[in-house]
């Protein structure tokens, strides 16, 4: 049973493909080709929801995708449910489940419905006035019963079980819209052989004309001029049709992002198609042809389930073949209103049209109605509509050109059909940073100066009679492809007359009726007034503060009349009240399209090292280093990770350890003036480094401020191997090239990153050399021939290394280096050898504790940003012979030199076996006043296994002053007593690194 | 030429089984990245086999595929094996003229995508418009692949690609390009 409403004939569903959904658990049946919101009105269905703020009963007010009321919950299967689908957007397809929104306990009983008798205290800005003290109840009772209540739907608890896609696309010209004026456009566009791409938001391409029984083009019925375009447009192979696609950003040099809904309207959808796709097309010209939308009648209970807007009413029953009443009241303030009468009447159905304007305004329509016996009461208005659930009827009554309101009476209806004239749709037009200009014929804001390569056509810019729209189409299309191609087109001329009116005359209480700008944001005229006389006066503050045209709508149906009632009642033009900015989505976005693939292992590269397989088959704990997954410690049986760190470290500090250091960023500094530059780029001198030896390296930003630090190694007399941290890499290479390319341009240097090419095995600890000494050929390790801070080239397994003789933990230490692929097995191959060693795989937090042990810094945990070398105790490694360097100047800023500074000491708290938190702040006297001045902070925290208690680093004020004084450290709940010492906690001569 | 790898196993950072008949992931190569002044690459044309004096963004293709990424920088990229030979070739024509050679073999990874796909299965990450007429065979640009930066070469009208990044970024580039492929039923 395909629904009571179901008209006999006509319209564009497929009667041989019946298709049911449920709604709130019953199932109804409805025709391919139908909406969710066809099919409900088939089966006479107009409740469907309730309000957002008063939880009024809500029907349908229009057929598309400016529907604010029916908003729809729509279950495709576990982890496919996403609620507010518009009904009169979202396909019916076979099995599709769906539920009203918004209610408690039920649509028909719904608690909140209460909020609609407390509406005198629900007014605008009710937040702000009501919720002011007690001061303390906002944060705990307020706020939290607030967010509670707003919102509209449920958000779904389940992870996504769709797939998403992007594309970026490039053409000569997009089109958006692919009604009259986008399909004139597209085949103009076309015929040049540029490459157009065609973006539809609806299942069937044709906008309007799809829902047009009447019209001919070029002496054809229009739904066959639409049909024989498209067939022409598909067959042309520089044409994209995109159907299901809204362009809803546009963005700069013509970016637009479309939303193509791939599956949603697929019963049995293919497993490889992605749900939606996001498009990025790069466009050199964008013709807008949006359309336009229609805007209610604003009187009071406008908003009752069964009052649409007429062209909707039209598209029920013309493309759907729904009768979305059988008693139906049109009311009016133009000429197009009368074409929807006329089809209703054609129909079959019961027809009576209340015009607004005097008889006189009115042009030929009315008379044309009434020959096909038809009631058109003209110079009437509508005081009120009647019924709750469902419209029972309108309450009109004659209005005099002054505004006099004659006798009442009231006519019956299951249905109204409401129009106040049209907006163009200028949302992207608006996005695109396109200036509107005020067109007082059209009341409303077409498109005017364009500012990126734009051009709008048909109603979207204002054109509302059929062939027009067409010719202006075609013109545009033909001169966004650079042709300056015209024609003209033969079509039925459009019905255009038109009065505005802000709120429909009425003798009732203004302030004791609903009548509806707003229908999502449940925002009433009266809610208008109330911002004005309250002093908000710009358009842009009334908008704010009652939220008019701010719901997912973006004000599509309300926004004229909201602007048009400010403007009214302060008595200004409605330009000087001026418009919002529309910003973008158009219409609301799936998370998922804007995500498109970037979820779970696509969400961001995870780079892993040449010997990360190995640490996970060893079972290590991992850490993220920016992208990068670094072995964090290698557990044994259920050792926790202060366990495994202290066996890693005296494994390190008694036998041998192996580390992954591959991460260090590394370039490769190449030229006759590579010396020179590094000279420039660091504090330290390299003039004299010798090739074959390293230095530590220590660089600063223009402020004097520490950026980065590394050992460098010099291969050759003009060839640098720099290391950086391994967070630090892109930024120092960065740096770099900075100063090199504008800076010092003379300087014959090149750069580039090496950080990949190499595995990077540091074996560190007593038996380093021992371990690794049979593997090495073409190097002598002899200490004396290859001293602590060396580097020498020869082979490891037979593959060509960069030996380092360097240590980051105060041992004997090497760093092995060999092209990536054959890290693992160099690293397996050592491992191999390292059981009568007692070798052990150590990672990134053994590392830092043996590092903080001798007090070597990492960048970015003892510097922030505002520590300069002295801070460190490094001020020595400051070339002062050079005659600058990065920072050089800097580093003489009086607040740079000032006594006081923080500096870096060590804290030992006098109990030892307490861990200080890194973070934790520093104070001289713990009984000071509040608020106590904090010395410093901790750094860096470990517990020591060579120490055998717990040791931290800390910038402390006048720090190096205060070694040996006493302290008072930050805990969570209290404070504890430390004492200040130099920073470093382990063979503090560091003799230990040249054995 | 030394002694390489007797005993050390090559690891690769992409699986080269992992293949399917639009993306597959290519084989160990010889790989440099050359910088040199743009009127030293005028003067000595071509080097080791490599045209240099080529557009930016313009490739010689072939067996020595040299890509202009910029002004001064090159993308060398030979069979594997080569690197010594290459730089005893490159050292000994250029003598004295300033250029700077570094061993990049390890630091890339190279992938082929190719099929009357490849373009939007590429153009699913990368916003670069790669239809014939703006990237045809023989263009070489640095650009994007979602979150990672590529190389992309594109080699023949079929239209095959080379798609280089750096290592890590293997996998992701990799999964990147496979889930794109789904939407054509998995290339």
């Amino acid at each position: 049973m395909a629904g009571r409403n179901r008209l006999p004939r006509g319209g564009r569903v497929d009667r041989s493909k019946p298709v049911s959904i449920a709604f709130n658990g019953r199932t109804l049946t409805g025709f391919a080709g139908d909406t969710v919101g066809s099919l409900l009105i088939a089966h006479d269905i107009h409740f469907v929801g309730r309000s957002f703020k008063y939880h009024r009963p809500r029907g349908f007010l229009s057929h598309g995708s400016d529907e604010p009321n029916a908003l729809l919950s729509v279950d495709r299967g576990p982890g496919k449910i996403d609620p507010n689908n518009r009904a009169t957007v979202a396909e019916a397809r076979e099995g599709l489940v769906t539920h009203s929104q918004n209610h408690w306990p039920s649509l028909e009983f719904d608690i909140g419905a209460i909020n609609d008798v407390l509406s005198p205290v629900f007014v605008a800005g009710f937040y702000y006035k009501t919720f002011m003290w007690p001061r303390r109840f906002w944060d705990s009772v307020y706020e939290p019963k607030i967010r509670a209540a707003a919102g509209l739907g449920r958000a779904p608890s389940e992870p996504d079980a769709d797939r998403y896609a992007n594309r970026h696309a490039h053409c000569d010209v997009l089109v958006v819209g692919a009604g009259p004026a986008g399909l004139a456009v597209a085949l103009a566009a076309s015929q040049t052989g540029k490459r157009v791409i065609l973006a539809d938001e609806q299942a069937e391409m044709g906008g309007t004309l799809l829902h047009d029984r009447t019209s001919i083009i070029d002496g054809k019925p229009a739904q066959d001029w639409v049909a024989e375009a498209l067939a022409e447009l598909r067959v042309r192979g520089n044409v994209t049709l995109l159907p299901r696609t809204t362009a809803f950003g546009y963005y700069n040099h013509n970016h637009i992002a479309l939303a193509e809904r791939i599956t949603d309207h697929l019963a049995d959808a293919p497993a490889h198609l992605p749900r939606e796709r996001l498009w990025q097309v790069r466009a050199a010209e964008v013709v807008l042809a949006t359309g336009a939308h229609e805007r209610p009648l604003v009187f009071a209970d406008n908003d009752r389930p069964g009052i649409l807007l007429a062209e909707s009413v039209r598209a029920f029953i013309n493309r759907y073949a729904v009768a979305p009443g059988r008693r139906i009241v049109f009311v009016t303030n133009g000429a197009s209103a009368y074409a929807a009468a006329l089809d209703a009447t054609d129909a079959g159905l019961d027809v009576t049209l209340v015009d607004i304007r005097p008889e006189s305004d009115c042009g030929p329509e009315p008379a044309a109605l009434r020959a096909k016996g038809v009631t058109a009461l003209t110079g009437h208005t509508v005081l009120a509509a009647t019924g709750t659930r469902r419209v029972t009827g309108l309450a009109v009554a004659p209005v005099s050109p002054e505004g006099k309101i004659g006798a009442r009476k009231i006519l019956a209806a299951d249905c109204v059909g409401m129009s106040g004239g049209w907006t163009p749709s200028v949302h992207l037009f608006s996005q695109s940073r396109g200036k509107l200009r005020f067109d007082p014929a059209l009341d409303a804001f077409v498109p005017d100066q364009p500012v990126q390569a734009t051009r709008s056509a048909g109603a979207a810019n204002g054109r509302y009679n059929l062939a027009e729209i067409l010719a202006e189409g075609f013109a545009a299309g033909s001169a966004a492809a650079g042709d300056g191609a015209t024609r003209t087109f033969a079509a039925t001329p459009t019905p255009t007359g038109f009065l505005p009116v802000r709120v429909l005359p009425t003798d009732a209480d203004p302030a004791r009726i609903k009548a509806f700008i707003d229908f999502q944001n449940d925002v009433t005229a009266k809610d208008i007034h109330l911002a004005v006389r309250e002093g908000f006066e710009s358009v842009e503050h009334v908008k704010r503060y009652t939220t008019t045209g701010m719901a997912t709508d973006q004000g599509k149906s309300s926004n004229m009349n909201a602007l048009g009632l400010v403007a009214g009642i302060l008595d200004k033009p409605l330009p000087a009240v001026g418009t919002t900015t529309f910003r973008p989505p158009y219409t609301p976005v799936t998370f998922g399209t804007l995500i498109g693939p970037s979820r779970g292992p696509l969400f961001d590269p995870a780079r892993k090292t040449p010997i990360h397989g190995w640490a996970e088959e060893q079972g290590a704990h991992f850490e993220d280093v920016g992208l990068w997954k670094r072995a964090w410690y290698f557990p044994r049986g259920d050792e926790d990770m202060r366990e495994a760190v202290a066996r890693e470290c005296a494994a390190v500090r008694e036998h041998v350890g192996i580390f992954d250091a591959s991460t260090l960023g590394k370039i490769e500094v190449v030229g006759p003036d590579a010396a020179e530059f590094m000279n420039r780029i660091y504090i330290n001198g390299w003039l004299k480094l010798e090739p074959g030896r390293c230095r530590y390296g220590l660089m600063l930003k223009e402020d004097g401020y520490i950026l980065d630090d590394g050992v460098v190694a010099r291969l050759a007399p003009d060839r640098f191997h720099v290391t950086t941290t391994t967070g630090g890499a892109p930024r120092v290479l960065a740096h770099m090239e900075d100063y090199l390319q504008t800076e010092w341009p003379e300087l014959d240097v090149f750069l580039t990153s090496t950080t990949e090419q190499f595995a990077v095995i540091a074996v560190q600890g007593p038996k380093a050399r021992d371990l690794i000494a049979p593997l090495v050929t073409g190097i002598d390790l002899a200490n004396d021939a290859f001293p602590h801070m060396a580097v020498r080239t020869g082979f490891v397994c037979g593959v060509p290394t960069r030996l380092f003789r360097v240590s980051f933990t105060g041992e004997l230490g090497f760093e092995i280096n060999v092209p990536a692929d054959y890290g693992r097995a160099v690293w397996e191959a050592i491992f191999a050898r390292g059981a009568a060693f007692g070798l052990t795989p150590y990672g990134t937090e053994t590392m830092h504790v043996l590092r903080a042990e001798r007090g070597f810094v990492i960048i970015g945990q003892e510097t922030d940003g505002t520590v300069t070398p002295d801070d460190l105790g490094l001020g020595g490694m400051i070339a002062k012979a050079k005659p600058d360097f990065v920072g050089k100047r800097s580093l003489a800023r009086p607040d740079l030199v000032a006594p006081g500074r923080k500096q870096l000491v060590g804290i030992l708290a006098d109990d030892p076996t307490l861990l200080l938190d890194e973070g934790a702040q520093i104070v001289a006297d713990r009984d000071q006043p509040i608020p106590i001045h904090a010395l410093g902070h901790v750094t860096s925290s470990y517990w020591s296994p060579a120490c055998d208690r717990s040791i931290a680093l800390a910038l402390v004020e006048g720090g190096r002053e205060r070694i040996g004084s006493e302290v008072y450290v930050t805990t969570p709940s209290s404070f504890t007593k430390a004492t200040v010492t130099a920073p470093s906690f382990f063979d503090a001569e560091g003799k230990r690194v040249h054995a | 030429m030394l002694e390489i790898a007797k005993e050390a196993a090559r690891a690769a950072a992409l699986n080269p089984d992992a293949a399917t008949p639009a993306i597959t992931p290519l084989p160990p190569a010889t790989r440099f990245a050359l910088r040199m002044r743009p009127e030293t690459a005028t003067e000595i044309g071509s080097v080791a086999g490599f045209q240099l004096d080529l557009p930016i963004n313009r490739a010689s293709l072939g067996p020595r595929l040299a890509a202009r990424l910029g002004p001064n920088e090159w993308l060398l990229i030979a069979e594997d094996g080569e690197t010594e030979a290459i730089e005893a070739e490159i050292a000994s024509a250029l003598g004295e003229r300033f250029h700077a050679l570094v061993d990049i073999s390890h630091r890339n990874v190279g992938l082929s995508v190719r099929g009357a796909q490849a373009a939007d299965m590429l153009n699913a990450g990368c916003p670069l418009d790669l239809s014939a007429a703006a990237f045809p065979s023989g263009f070489a640009t640095r650009t994007l692949l979602g979150k990672a930066e590529i190389v992309l070469i594109r080699e023949d009208d079929a239209p095959t690609y080379r798609v280089e990044c750096w290592r890590s970024f293997g996998p992701y580039v990799h999964g990147y390009l496979l889930e794109a492929a789904r939407d054509f039923d998995g290339g």
